[in-house]
């Protein structure tokens, strides 16, 4: 099993979900984060004082999925977050030992279906 | 006493109470939000101390004959202030307003709003670290020993600068230049918040300040068109130029702002707004034509600037409490010495563009001047008891949680 984590563009949000539901995916977690990467943050300006803000929006995008769903996933994901331009985020795969659906208790990949 | 009159001044005084609010909205929305009910509530609280103070001794202060400089306690604790003859008829016994056609009730509880507005501006100087039981302390000695000669200098016919023939329809010196200088003072006696200007300090809620500025705006033409203290003719060119001049002063910040700093921001707007209604404040019912569209420009833009006055200093005026009221009193009270005209609204005198000479000007610098060194020099004392007896400053424990939760055991916003 693997668990995708994926940071995109706040307003690509509704697109990625869409996608994935069209790929089969279960379920997802989504958070709102921020953080900066190269795209540097933005300057905001208030009776003249000029702020420099860091950190970026960004949502955060969590699922859990089958080990040989996880290359096709990440593409789904990828190709609904783009824009070419910069800040369009990252996705990464890690491993995950042991999933358990708290209703019925069934573990791992019956979990996952 | 004249109903139509009595009406008009009745709803003034309704609008100007609102102002308070207003300010308070339009101040809470510029701090931090761990600050902002402590904002909101230095504001509203005006509303409670300085109404009572007013009925007590402020009023009396401001109004009575005491001579030139301050008046008297014929009218402390409510006496006299309303009363009638064996005929039932309202008897008017304030000094040297026997013109009035309101009950002197009346024209008290218009001048309360003025009073109860006055202490709060200066709250936007000092947001975010001044201690609430000192700012209690502090206003009230304020109302009574700063504000109540300063308004019997300029709004009593007995006042040495009323006689003298100085003109401040509705507050120019003894509301705006007198709070802004006040809080030039106690800012630089209370030193700048923890962090600034290194950590930015942006507004937390722009929304809350534009409700605040509309609601300013709103109240405002209580506080300019009720200074007619009638329903006439003078009235409405003051609602006029009020408006004009607000309208003429956002659009001169916001040129400016553009030019400057690249965008028309909402806050430029509702600040250039503001200095546009400070500026028009002494000129309101003595000026008409275009007059009120250069003095608010000139004002819009002359404020923007000012905002460089606290860097220059560095001095942590938070919400810029000099740049909007003090130089936009100053400007208005200055520019009424060029731009009064007689013939608008039948009363007040001539400026040097309607051929009235420099005398004016010259009234007017004095009671600039006049305003300008009493207010900073009793504002400093009060402040320095104050911050003898209870400390004007948070500690840092306090001021690092916010003013909400360490003075009012409040937050403002949960999730």
């Amino acid at each position: 099993m693997k668990l995708i984590t994926a940071v995109i563009k706040p307003f690509k949000l509704d697109e990625v979900k869409d996608e994935l539901k069209r790929s089969g995916v279960q379920g997802i977690t989504v958070s709102e984060v921020q953080g900066f990467g190269r795209q540097a943050g933005h300057t905001e300006v208030y009776r003249g004082a000029e702020y420099t803000v860091d950190f970026v929006p960004k949502v955060k995008i969590e699922i859990l999925v089958d080990t040989v769903e996880a290359a096709r996933i990440v593409t789904v994901i990828a190709d609904a977050a783009r824009t070419g331009k910069i800040g369009d985020g990252k996705v990464w795969v890690t491993e995950v030992d042991s999933v358990l659906r708290i209703r019925t208790g069934e573990a791992d990949a019956d979990a996952l279906s | 006493m004249d109903t139509g009159d009595t009406a008009w001044v009745l709803t003034s005084t309704a609008l100007v109470l609102f102002m308070t609010p207003g300010l308070a909205l339009f101040y809470g929305g510029m701090v931090r939000s761990k600050n902002v009910l402590g904002m909101l509530m230095q504001n509203v609280f005006a509303m409670g101390l300085i109404g009572v103070i007013w009925a007590v001794v402020g009023f009396s202060l401001a109004f009575g004959d005491g001579g030139g400089l301050i008046g008297n306690f014929d009218f402390a604790f409510m006496t006299d202030v309303m009363k009638f003859n064996a005929d039932g008829e309202i008897l008017n016994e304030l000094p040297g307003l026997d013109f009035l056609t309101i009950p002197p009730i009346l024209f008290f509880a218009f001048q309360m709003m003025f009073a109860i507005i006055t202490p709060a501006l200066i709250t936007g100087a000092t947001a975010d670290r001044l201690k609430f039981k000192s700012y209690v302390l502090l206003i009230g000695l304020w109302s009574v020993i700063v504000y109540a000669p300063l308004a019997h200098w300029v709004f009593s016919p007995t006042g040495w600068l009323f006689k003298r023939g100085a003109l401040d329809f509705a507050g120019g010196t003894a509301i705006h230049i007198n709070a802004g200088i006040a809080a030039l003072v106690i800012v630089a006696m209370i030193g700048k918040r923890r962090g600034y200007p290194e950590q930015p300090m942006p507004p937390h809620n722009l929304p809350l300040t534009l409700i605040g500025t509309g609601i300013l705006w709103f109240g405002w033409f209580g506080f300019n068109a009720g200074s007619a203290g009638a329903a006439n003719g003078q009235a409405a060119q003051a609602l006029v130029n009020t408006s004009l001049a607000a309208s003429a002063a956002m659009l001169g910040w916001l040129v400016v702002e553009k030019l400057k700093d690249g965008h028309a921001t909402t806050l430029g707007g509702a600040s250039g707004a503001v200095a546009g209604l400070v500026a028009i404040t002494p000129c309101a019912g003595f000026v008409g034509g275009m007059s009120p569209i250069i003095i608010g420009a000139i004002a819009g833009v002359a404020c923007y600037f000012a905002i460089g006055i606290k860097r220059a200093f560095k001095l942590d005026d938070s919400l810029d409490v000099i740049a909007v009221h003090l130089v936009g009193g100053i400007v208005g009270s200055l520019l009424l010495g060029f731009f009064a005209d007689k013939s608008a609204t039948s009363i007040g005198s001539d400026g040097v563009f309607f051929d009235g000479g420099t005398d004016l000007l010259v009234d007017q610098t004095v009671a600039v001047v006049a305003a300008l060194a009493f207010s900073a020099v009793a504002t400093f004392i009060i402040a320095k008891v104050v911050d003898l007896v209870f400390g004007l400053r948070v500690d840092e424990d306090d001021e690092e949680t916010g003013l909400d939760l360490s003075q009012h055991a409040e937050t403002a916003y949960t999730s």
